[in-house]
């Protein structure tokens, strides 16, 4: 009888171990990216863009070309790549620190620009790689390293909901909020990102996936606590659900689209 | 040479009344340039606002960035594909960039970045100075880096010193900084437009281009395991050493016969050539050692020059930053004297006579 492989590693994930800690989201977040990469045939064309945070060092993960930015700038960077070569496929991967607070300016221009590029956003609600300092999505009463009394909306502020901001930027053509704290919304997180990548192969806009991801070390709990604690707390404070959906009507008016049709000398 | 002509008279070509940032911008299309991005400051807005229709003519990419960190950011992302690419800037706007520039270095990417120096500290204001020369030429962000910096003196070294720029960049795979200033940027005079040659990208083994039929590429500046920080910088200081054995530079005028030395590069030389010519019509021998590159600086050069000339006269539009260099390039038995102003103040080139006669 002939055997059939129905699971098994992406291509574009490499083989080997992580460093990131048991039951953090991460890794499952990585190969949902590695397997839209694959599922696209984009090995030979994406860069990807490395926040400063724990997912830094995705360089070593994925089997395409790969930088390394400051933190905060990574979408500047991707600017600076698909400007210059529009025929690549663009994506950066960053943090709530990244990507909300440091990088916020960076982060309003470019959907603003309507950049074609696509966007994986992992909220874990910490800065994990300093050591679970406060973000700018840790949730009101959360404690963390400088929150050590809970966050206070009053002094603090709220949580910033990423996902809906980027929803009102006529250049992000998909914006949706996802989780990866069980199979089904691992399922639909997945859906998000190939809606992602598509916004950027159909030219449509910038395409955006917030990921609610557990961090299991500084929240100090198990990696089932951790992820139960994504799936009730956090999911209170950050709704699930899609936000933006221009894509599909881009896709209708638009099909078939050509990609790389504005492609330039460079 | 004729401290009038500023290196335009000798070249072949129809010389054009033009303007330093416009020389620039146009030196930098006519080296291939690709892409620009940049944020609004004065003294260097005729940049980013010539560029912004120029650029498109030839295919290229213009854009206004939100800022500078984004626009030194874009800079490192546009030229990690391979593409010749610039930003420009002054005084606050190159201060926000430092931190994407020590990545630009730590990361091998070669790009070209122009400050058109203006007065601070802080906001200070938009007349000219020439106080960064430490931040130019120390590196200027974090970490033991460096920065190739050419320092252009007329229009026409403003329209020649990109291609320079960008082949110095390419060739060693570093940032190349053009350190000019708000006297440069601003004056119009009589340039030849038209290249030495043509550009020649240097075909290249580390861009990102898409993993197509090789493995995959990496760009970065960290190093987390065992001793990979230290071994790579290792890597970039044996560059800067070759960098230093191979590339300084420096224009002598009026060497031959002089008892006095004048050092001094940028808009501060220019003046200093007029007070020249003021000092030798009162039969005073002085001369002009001008440094083309601060970083690598002619040490070498001046040492030599200095065994013959032991009157020195270091003048600079700040409180004495090149002095240091100056310092450490020539022997105890060199007299040193110094002529600065800090920023917002230009010397007169009956000032630096008046320095002179005290040499
Ligand atoms: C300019 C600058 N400031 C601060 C840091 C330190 N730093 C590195 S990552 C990080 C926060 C990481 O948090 P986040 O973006 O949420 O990603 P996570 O590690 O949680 O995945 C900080 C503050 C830095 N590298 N650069």
């Amino acid at each position: 009888m002939v055997m059939k492989q129905v699971f098994g590693r992406p291509e574009t994930l490499c083989d080997g171990a992580t460093h990131y800690c048991g039951g953090c989201g991460h890794g499952v977040a990585h190969r949902l990216v590695a397997e839209a990469l694959d599922h696209f045939g984009l090995h030979d064309k994406a860069v990807g863009v490395a926040p400063a945070g724990c997912s830094v060092m995705l360089y070593d993960y994925f089997d395409v070309d790969t930088i390394e930015s400051a933190h905060g700038r990574a979408l500047a960077v991707a600017t600076g790549m698909k400007r210059a070569n529009p025929s690549l496929f663009v994506f950066t991967y960053q943090g709530d620190g990244d990507l909300a607070s440091i990088g916020m300016c960076e982060t309003i221009h470019t959907a603003n620009r309507g950049e074609k590029i696509t966007v994986v956003f992992i909220n874990n609600a910490v800065y994990g790689m300093t050591g679970g300092q406060m973000a700018p999505t840790t949730l009101p009463g959360q404690k963390t390293t400088t929150t050590p009394l809970g966050r206070s909306t009053a002094t603090e502020g709220a949580p910033i909901k990423m996902a809906e901001l980027m929803a009102g930027f006529d250049g992000v053509a998909y914006s949706e909020r996802v989780a990866v704290y069980d199979a089904r919304h691992v399922l639909r997180a997945r859906k998000a990102i190939y809606r992602a990548f598509e916004s950027q192969i159909h030219q449509a806009g910038m395409g955006f996936v917030e990921v609610l991801s557990p961090c299991v070390t500084n929240l100090k709990m198990s990696p089932e606590k951790a992820q139960a604690w994504v799936a009730e707390e956090m999911c209170a404070a950050f709704p699930l659900g899609l936000f933006k959906d221009t894509l599909s009507q881009y896709e209708k008016e638009n099909a078939p689209a050509v990609e790389g049709s504005d492609a330039h000398a460079s | 040479m004729s401290p009038s002509n500023h290196g335009a008279a000798a070249r072949p070509g129809t010389r054009k009344l033009v303007q330093g940032n416009i020389a620039l911008a146009e030196g930098a299309v006519r080296a291939g340039l690709n892409c620009y991005f940049g944020y609004p400051i004065t003294p260097q807005n005729q940049i980013p606002e010539y560029l912004s229709w120029r650029l498109p003519e030839t295919g290229g990419v213009f854009l206004q960035a939100e800022s500078e960190l984004a626009s030194i950011n874009m800079v490192l992302g546009a030229a990690a594909t391979g593409a010749r690419v610039m930003t420009s800037s002054s005084g606050p706007g190159i201060s926000l960039m430092q931190e994407g520039i020590s990545f630009l270095a730590g990361s091998q990417i070669p790009c070209l970045i122009v400050d058109v120096m203006r007065c601070g500290p802080g906001l200070g204001g938009i007349k000219p100075t020439q106080a960064d020369y430490y931040q130019a030429t120390r590196g200027g962000g974090h970490g033991d880096y460096r920065t190739i910096v050419l320092a252009p003196f007329s229009a026409q070294e403003m329209f020649d010193f990109p291609m320079r720029a960008f082949d110095l960049a390419e060739h060693y795979r570093n940032p190349v900084l053009i350190l000019s200033d708000a006297i440069l940027g601003q004056l119009k005079e009589p340039a030849v437009l038209e290249p030495a040659g043509i550009p020649r990208p240097l075909p290249n083994t580390w861009a990102l281009t898409g993993a197509h039929n090789r493995p995959a590429r990496n760009l970065r500046s960290m190093y987390l395991s065992g001793d990979d920080q230290e071994i790579h910088n290792n890597v970039l200081w044996e560059k800067y050493n070759r960098i230093e054995q191979e590339l300084p530079e420096a224009e002598q005028i009026e060497t031959d016969d002089a008892d006095i030395l004048i050092v001094a590069f940028g808009s501060a030389a220019r003046i200093a050539l007029s007070a020249i010519r003021l000092a030798r019509e009162e039969g005073l021998r002085v001369g002009l050692f001008r440094p083309v590159t601060l970083y690598p600086y002619p040490g070498k050069a001046l040492r030599e020059l200095t065994s013959r000339v032991n009157r020195v006269l270091v003048v600079e539009m700040n409180m004495g930053q090149m002095l240091d260099d100056v310092r450490l390039a020539v022997t105890d038995e060199v007299r040193i004297h110094f002529y600065g102003r800090p920023g917002g103040g230009v010397p007169t080139p009956h000032d630096i006579l008046a320095k002179i006669k005290e040499c």
